[in-house]
């Protein structure tokens, strides 16, 4: 048992992981103005804006990763600019999965921080500018402490949604060892070898650590006895 | 001086209202906005510390913080705000609380010290009564100095014995500070105690506006006393009828004559007023 576990290629986890790192820190810095934009205006827009981030949710995977395939890539306006200017390929390639994902795991960065933001109570965050502080004081002294389950929510779906996305990486990334084959990938490729105890494996390791994740969230949001966001 | 003059229209519960308030305020004066909820109270102190836009303008002594060019923000104008719901920021201590708004831990002490809070200061606004909360609250209103303190009701939700200290420690900052005060209250003996002036709104305009003591006594004629009430209940007793009246938080029975009844019904807003009497005071 032990060597198989050992005779394990890992790298397809570290990618996921590494993967699911970047995109959580990168959707926090922009999903952080966007939520904080969609919990605080009345303008008529907000309906529509809404609409857009949560798109990825109810879109199936393939058409998403269809767009942004050919929206990245050099035949593309913007392809062709990020090669041009800065010597970068969007597609097929690690960079090209990490854009993949910031679009697909969007709503769930966003929604959890303006559910957060939404639930402060306004008397708080108006008290702290008459108390003469800037917006962006006020988002991280006053706001974003005041909802540590929301923003715990945030990050934990996101990452554990980018660890488990398939269709998107497939059509971007597509599956190069060691550039974008990631865990969810070499589980359906080990499947179609009909390589039935690696798949075993990696399902299981997947499940095992999904599980662990969720746990620890839910023990931590009983604790602080608040609901953020809509885990 | 505190010279405003603003008008806006809102959308209140009975349709379209015009607020429309024009008022001149000397410094260091503690005046009371009283009126019916919905007339245009709380709107008006929102105004003035920048939550909220009207037209108009708002002048503390030179300094302009509204007009037709400039509306400065609300992290421009120094004030102070006191809401009825203590707002008070719950990842910080008491005296980080006060600390937010300026680093100035002499003067945070000297308010903790007046309100009696030094011992709590440590403490976690979670773990504190409605009446330390609120005391935190008018403290961290005064950590800036403000030219203007602004307080919406801040008593509304406590009982009537911490409302007592409460009123003794608001008089004693501003006794202290001199600070520039309007306060939105309900309560005529709050206004009694504290304000110099007292402002009365009625559908988003002034009807009444002076001495509380001019306003607050509803006397005419050689009356001695005068309540306003309701009426709860009228009984028949004999030959004559009996009233049950509510006055404030007090029952009373007053005692109806026959051609009088016929005027009066049950949920009726009455005077309840006597004459030449001793009343007996223990």
């Amino acid at each position: 048992m032990f060597e198989i576990l050992l005779s394990l290629e890992y790298t397809p986890f570290l990618l996921s992981f590494k993967l699911a790192m970047l995109t959580t820190m990168i959707l926090f810095l922009i999903s952080l103005p966007l939520a904080w934009y969609l919990s605080q205006t009345t303008s008529k827009l907000k309906p529509v804006l809404e609409a857009i981030t949560a798109l990825p949710i109810v879109l199936p995977p393939s058409v998403l990763g269809f767009y942004i395939l050919i929206s990245l890539s050099q035949n593309s306006a913007l392809g062709s600019f990020f090669y041009e200017v800065f010597g970068i390929e969007l597609v097929f390639n690690f960079t090209g999965l990490v854009v993949a994902s910031c679009f697909y795991s969007l709503p769930f960065m966003v929604q959890p921080l303006q559910g957060g933001f939404e639930s402060i109570n306004k008397n708080i965050l108006e008290a702290s500018y008459i108390a003469r502080k800037s917006t962006l004081q006020t988002i991280f002294y006053v706001a974003l402490p005041n909802m540590k389950p929301a923003v715990l929510t945030a990050f934990i779906i996101t990452f554990a949604h980018t660890v488990g996305e398939f269709g998107v990486v497939l059509m971007v990334g597509g599956s190069i060892p060691e550039e974008t084959k990631v865990a969810s990938v070499a589980i359906y490729e080990m499947v179609e070898m009909l390589d039935y105890e690696g798949a075993h494996i990696y399902s299981g390791i997947m499940l095992v650590v999904s599980f662990c994740v969720l746990l620890g969230v839910y023990i931590f949001n009983a604790k602080s006895k608040k609901i953020g966001g809509f885990i | 001086m505190i010279e405003i003059k603003i008008q806006k229209q809102l959308h209140g519960a009975h349709g379209i209202m015009d607020l429309d308030i024009d008022v001149k305020i000397n410094n260091g004066s503690f005046v009371a906005i009283s009126g019916k909820s919905g007339s245009g109270k709380t709107t008006f102190l929102r105004i003035l510390a920048g939550l909220e836009s009207a037209k108009g303008f708002i002048k503390v002594d030179d300094e302009v913080w509204m007009d037709s060019q400039v509306v400065l923000k609300t992290q421009q104008r120094a004030i102070g705000f006191v809401f009825q719901d203590y707002a008070l920021f719950d990842n910080m201590s008491v005296e980080n609380n006060l600390l937010f708004v300026k680093k100035d831990k002499e003067l945070a002490e000297r308010l903790l010290q007046i309100t009696e809070l030094t011992t709590l200061k440590k403490r976690m606004p979670k773990t504190l009564s409605g009446g330390q909360k609120q005391r935190v609250s008018l403290c961290r209103a005064m950590m800036q100095k403000p030219r203007l303190l602004l307080m919406d009701e801040p008593l509304s939700a406590l009982d009537s014995h911490m409302r007592l200290k409460l009123q003794g420690e608001i008089l004693a900052l501003h006794k202290e500070f001199g600070t520039t005060t309007i306060m939105v209250t309900h309560e005529p003996s709050e206004i009694y105690k504290l304000a110099s002036r007292v402002v009365v709104l009625e559908q988003g305009r002034i009807i009444n506006d002076g001495n509380p003591k001019d306003i607050l006594l509803k006397l005419s004629g050689s009356q001695k006393f005068s309540f306003e009430g309701e009426i709860l209940e009228i009984r028949k007793v004999d030959v004559i009828f009996v009233a049950i009246i509510a006055i404030g938080q007090q029952i009373v029975e007053v005692v109806v004559g026959k051609d009088e009844v016929h005027d009066l019904h049950v949920g009726k807003k009455i005077n309840v007023s006597t004459k030449a009497f001793s009343p007996i005071i223990r």
